[in-house]
């Protein structure tokens, strides 16, 4: 395989200069806090991107809209949100066999927290904080987890939500999004979110957000899953699909006007 | 595209892969062709393998790296039978391939569908594409060929097939990949799993039904020209 050809013959040391491509992806997360907890939102695509073979190994890190052209809407029905614990709810984008191991990992992290028997659980804010450290290190070394996460939850009433990127960049807000969702679905936020959303407008909020994704982001699919965390604890609620709307009279015949054009 | 077509290219697996679940089972098909480069170096291969009596993995991608892979993991489930006592579940067959595949996913270069029957779970059916992601699905397809199945599943697939329509199933899909692949080739191979067992099946080229732009074959030229005229009425 021409990609791998110049390292593969370094034998044991060929890893040293890792980095990754991503494979199968999953497209935006978006989440936001609302009056009882967190509402966290993601379709249910799983995109296989077939091009990469054009490209040699990368050296630096680099984001995967390198490749432009090739790309399958292969899975339908990948879960990109579950419950991490009592307390928390994470949502992941990029390379899905990566945040199939960052599960793992949480698995680990939450059974030794049970384990210890002590009436104390971790929180969402110590599973953002493990997350940053595993994420950060890992890009530090050239080989990240080539994920962009949402982490939100409750406890003790009190509502958190961050994010973590692939390269380690954490932040907390009153809403979140992974990829194209911070370019489509925030500016939506910044103007429409406030404190003490009902569920109903949550939800409502959420739908409007996915649906702009579903029109404008390539890798989106029209398979739904909203995911809520209270104090009272997780529901992820069953998958659906949002009707969409095409009755726009400038779609009808948009080229009349000027014919070849689009 | 800087990949190398000569004859000394990598041992690839154009390939066109299935495993789909019936009512009681699974089956798996694949074609038989296998190119280094643009010479076809196998064109009767087998790429359903064997990992235990009751779970089977469809191979696609870099040959090596399929069977390498492959081979590992009949290894360690063999052990683990030995061990547990009883048959290894799908699950931890495709949690084995998952393994190898995602903890070197920077050297390997291999799509696998895992495919078997269990007395906890029955027929399963896992995908587990480049990467080292693990899907659980009613069916997958892998492959150069599946590019031109997904159109033909979305229409053509339903739950709770017979053994007969699945098999049926998997025999047209295959052809019709083998029809526009040029990667994909030979003939069509299937293997059933239930809880009775195991049975394979092969269908050549002249078994499978023929597609636009086909024709019937013929022994010769000659046969043609000396065929009686057609009837005018």
């Amino acid at each position: 395989m021409a990609s791998k050809q110049p390292d593969a013959l370094l034998g044991p040391e060929s890893d040293s200069q890792r980095t990754q491509y991503p494979y199968v992806t999953g497209t935006s997360v978006v989440a936001i806090k609302y009056k009882d907890g967190i509402l966290m939102a993601s379709d249910m695509g799983g995109d296989m991107i077939y091009c990469l073979i054009a490209h040699g190994l990368p050296v630096k890190v680099t984001m995967p809209e390198l490749c432009s052209y090739g790309s399958t809407l292969r899975y339908k029905s990948v879960e990109r949100i579950k419950p991490i614990g009592k307390h928390s709810l994470l949502g992941a984008s990029g390379e899905i066999s990566d945040f199939q191991e960052i599960l793992r990992y949480l698995d680990e992290l939450i059974l030794y927290d049970n384990m210890w028997d002590d009436g104390n659980s971790l929180g969402p804010k110590e599973v953002h904080n493990y997350l940053t450290r595993i994420m950060y290190n890992r890009r530090n070394k050239f080989n990240p987890l080539w994920n962009s996460l949402v982490l939100g939850g409750v406890k003790n009433g009190q509502k958190y939500l961050g994010t973590v990127s692939m390269i380690g960049v954490n932040f907390e807000d009153d809403h979140v999004a992974s990829g194209f969702g911070n370019h489509l679905a925030r500016p939506i936020l910044r103007q429409e979110w406030h404190e003490n959303l009902s569920f109903e407008d949550g939800v409502r909020l959420l739908e409007k957000c996915m649906l702009i994704l579903l029109y404008r982001d390539r890798s989106a699919v029209n398979k739904f899953q909203i995911a809520k965390i209270t104090e009272e604890g997780v529901t992820i609620h069953q998958p659906y699909s949002l009707k969409t709307n095409w009755e726009f009279s400038a779609f009808q015949n948009p080229s009349q006007g000027a014919v070849g054009s689009w | 595209m800087d990949l190398d077509m000569s004859i000394n290219a990598p041992h690839s697996m154009g390939t066109t892969i299935i495993g789909v679940t019936y009512n009681g089972g699974v089956v798996l098909g694949a074609d038989s062709r296998t190119s280094t480069g643009m010479y076809v170096a196998n064109r009767a291969s087998d790429k359903i393998t064997q990992l235990t009596d009751n779970v089977y993995v469809c191979r696609s991608g870099s040959a090596a790296d399929s069977q390498i892979v492959s081979d590992y993991v009949r290894y360690f489930l063999h052990q683990h039978t030995i061990q547990l006592g009883q048959p290894a579940t799908v699950k931890v067959a495709a949690n084995l391939i998952r393994l190898i595949s995602y903890n070197n996913k920077n050297m390997l270069e291999t799509g696998l569908i895992v495919g078997g029957w269990d007395k906890y779970e029955g027929g399963k059916i896992y995908g587990i594409p480049l990467g080292g992601t693990l899907i659980e699905q009613p069916f997958a397809i892998g492959g150069s060929g599946s590019s031109y199945l997904y159109g033909f599943f979305d229409q053509e697939w339903k739950e709770g097939m017979t053994k007969d329509e699945a098999e049926k199933l998997v025999v047209k899909a295959v052809s019709l990949a083998i029809a526009r692949d040029g990667a994909s080739g030979g003939v069509v191979r299937t293997v059933i799993i239930n809880s009775e067992g195991v049975t394979r099946n092969f269908y050549p080229g002249d078994k499978l039904p023929l597609w636009h732009e086909e024709l019937e074959p013929q022994n010769s030229l000659l046969d043609i020209l000396n065929a009686p005229e057609p009837m005018n009425t």
